[in-house]
């Protein structure tokens, strides 16, 4: 089964990004990384940039709108997303608890839809 | 009786639901078994004295007061389910047994089968501490979910489910024969033993709403002791606890940096606890039966020995962890043992155990990475340490211990 590891980050935490291998933070996450793949349950994962680089596009009535920013304005935004195949929820939250982000942010776990839904989108 | 305000009535509830609250659930739902029944009625007993004591004074006897009133509550709702469900067994015991509910303040501590029916080995082994916590401490689903690290409304329903399987599954209210004793008990302290970890590890330390888990653990033990005071791992289990509990200021320096046993200052342990823990220990091994948790306390009293000593005798944990490896090997123990040969006879040895383990075992378990990381640096072996550094720091799923490895790795 497989679920997704939602990571939402603070202004604060987004702040704290350096975007190169000085990040303090890159060696927790390089770690959580190999820890993830040595344990057979890694599919994919990305981050995103900042909040305020993404665009928001609306459809209406056949209406374009545009709009600066991410599509909610919350404080805590989604800052990236790791794929996993694991057995059970149970384990899905263990690896949420150890994800260097849960311990600033916070990290939804949330299942990936049937496989035959997702088969439909890509044809 | 005038003179008490709200704010004290409160807080005398607060503390008679606490002392009370196991001895009354487990008084409730020892003839029917209905434990889910007797903790509504319980918990409307508690409701109904929030506007009685304080309008009327509290009651001479709080205890009883809750008993009567919870045992209203209790006849009422199965005589509502009575039309619902006219073959409900709960009914057919009620029938037998209410009339034998006799109110006093004399009434029998039935606890003790309550215990026994958490760690029953019909019920989900991984459901016995959330059961316990639940029914003999009143903790809310909620707040187990967090502990337990799984949803709130799926700890809600896997207490449910497990509590039907009382009522229907013909699970006894009593203490088990001498002859199934032992392995019984073992389920009971092995499910308080897990609520005492879960709140060692809960890094928080501080929960927001009061006593951590470890706390409501000794608490449990202190319970079981007074009901099985002849009991050697009883008061092994206890004396356990206590020792990793005198340590608590210790492991974290004002900063909140994680501090490992090797680098706490002893003069920061709480001696009142230590020497706590070596009385029960003492009065454990009088009774001549050794076993786990006497063995682990052994070593933790070791341990404790460097506050008086200023050094630890390594040669002594490896013996007590030679005799825990041989009766309870598990993945903890063989980790344990591995370390404490590292300090005895040398990293070489202690990785030696390290590899004696299969890895499949360890892929996802953090102490064994920890303990390998630190024995590769220690011989030099740089590039494998920091591989291992990396898995350990991985899995840590407290901050400060991931912010310690991080930088022991360098």
């Amino acid at each position: 089964m497989q679920f997704a590891l939602l990571i939402y980050h603070s202004p604060e935490e987004f702040g704290m990004r350096k975007n190169d291998y000085s990040d303090p933070h890159l060696g927790a996450w390089r770690a959580y990384y190999k820890a993830l793949v040595e344990a057979g349950v890694y599919v994919g994962a990305n981050a995103l940039e900042v909040p305020e680089t993404g665009t928001t596009v609306r459809l209406r009535e056949g209406k374009r709108s545009v709009q600066d920013g991410p599509f909610a304005e919350t404080k805590e935004q989604l800052a990236g997303l790791i794929i996993l195949e694991l057995p059970s929820v149970d384990a899905a939250l263990e690896w949420a608890a150890r994800c260097p982000g849960a311990s600033i942010g916070a990290v939804e776990v949330r299942p990936l839809a049937p496989e035959a839904m997702r088969r439909g989108f890509t044809g | 009786m005038n003179g008490i305000n709200q704010e004290d009535t409160h807080r005398i509830i607060e503390r008679v639901a606490r002392e009370s609250y196991g001895r009354l659930v487990a008084y409730l739902s020892a003839n029917t078994r209905d434990v889910a029944s007797a903790e509504d009625a319980l918990s409307n007993a508690l409701v109904a004295a929030l506007t009685a004591w304080p309008r009327d004074g509290v009651p001479q006897n709080p205890e009883a007061w809750l008993l009567t009133a919870a045992r209203h509550s209790f006849i009422d709702q199965v005589r509502h389910r009575q039309v619902a469900e006219a073959s409900e067994p709960t009914l057919l015991l009620l029938r037998e047994n209410s009339m034998e509910m006799v109110l006093s303040a004399e009434f029998p501590d039935e606890r003790l089968k309550l215990l026994f029916v958490c760690a029953h080995p019909a019920i989900d082994p991984a459901m016995h501490t959330p059961l316990m916590l639940q029914t003999v401490l009143g903790l809310d689903a909620a707040r187990i979910a967090h502990a337990f690290l799984v949803s709130p409304t799926t700890m809600g329903q896997r207490l449910v489910r497990a509590k039907t399987k009382i009522r229907d599954g013909g699970i006894q209210f009593e203490v088990p024969q001498e002859r199934e004793l032992p392995q019984r008990l073992d389920a009971v302290l092995e499910a308080i033993y897990a609520a005492f970890g879960i709140g060692w590890d809960d890094m928080a330390g501080v929960d927001q709403r009061g006593r951590d888990l470890s706390e409501e653990a000794i608490w449990l033990g202190r319970v079981l002791l007074e009901l099985m005071p002849r009991e050697a791992e009883v008061r092994g289990l206890l004396a356990l606890m206590l020792h990793c509990e005198a340590r608590r200021r210790a492991r974290r320096g004002p900063d909140g940096r994680y501090i490992p046993l090797s680098e706490q200052d002893s003069q920061q342990w709480s001696l009142p606890l230590i020497e706590e823990a070596e009385g029960h220990l003492a009065e454990a091994a009088n009774l001549g039966r050794t076993g786990r948790f006497q063995l682990e306390a052994a070593i933790q009293s070791v341990h404790a020995e460097r506050a008086r000593g200023g050094r630890t005798e390594w040669t002594a944990i490896v013996v007590f962890y030679e005799q825990l490896v041989r009766i309870s090997p598990t993945l903890g123990t063989r980790i344990g043992y591995a370390a404490a040969i590292a300090e005895a006879n040398g990293p070489e040895a202690g990785l030696a155990v390290l590899d004696g383990i299969d890895p499949d075992d360890v892929s996802v378990y953090q102490p064994y990475w920890a303990v390998r990381a630190h024995l590769l640096q220690r011989l030099g072996k740089t590039s494998v340490a920091v591989d291992a550094f990396d898995r350990a720091i991985g899995l840590a799923e407290d901050p400060a211990v991931r912010q310690f490895l991080l930088h022991r790795r360098g």
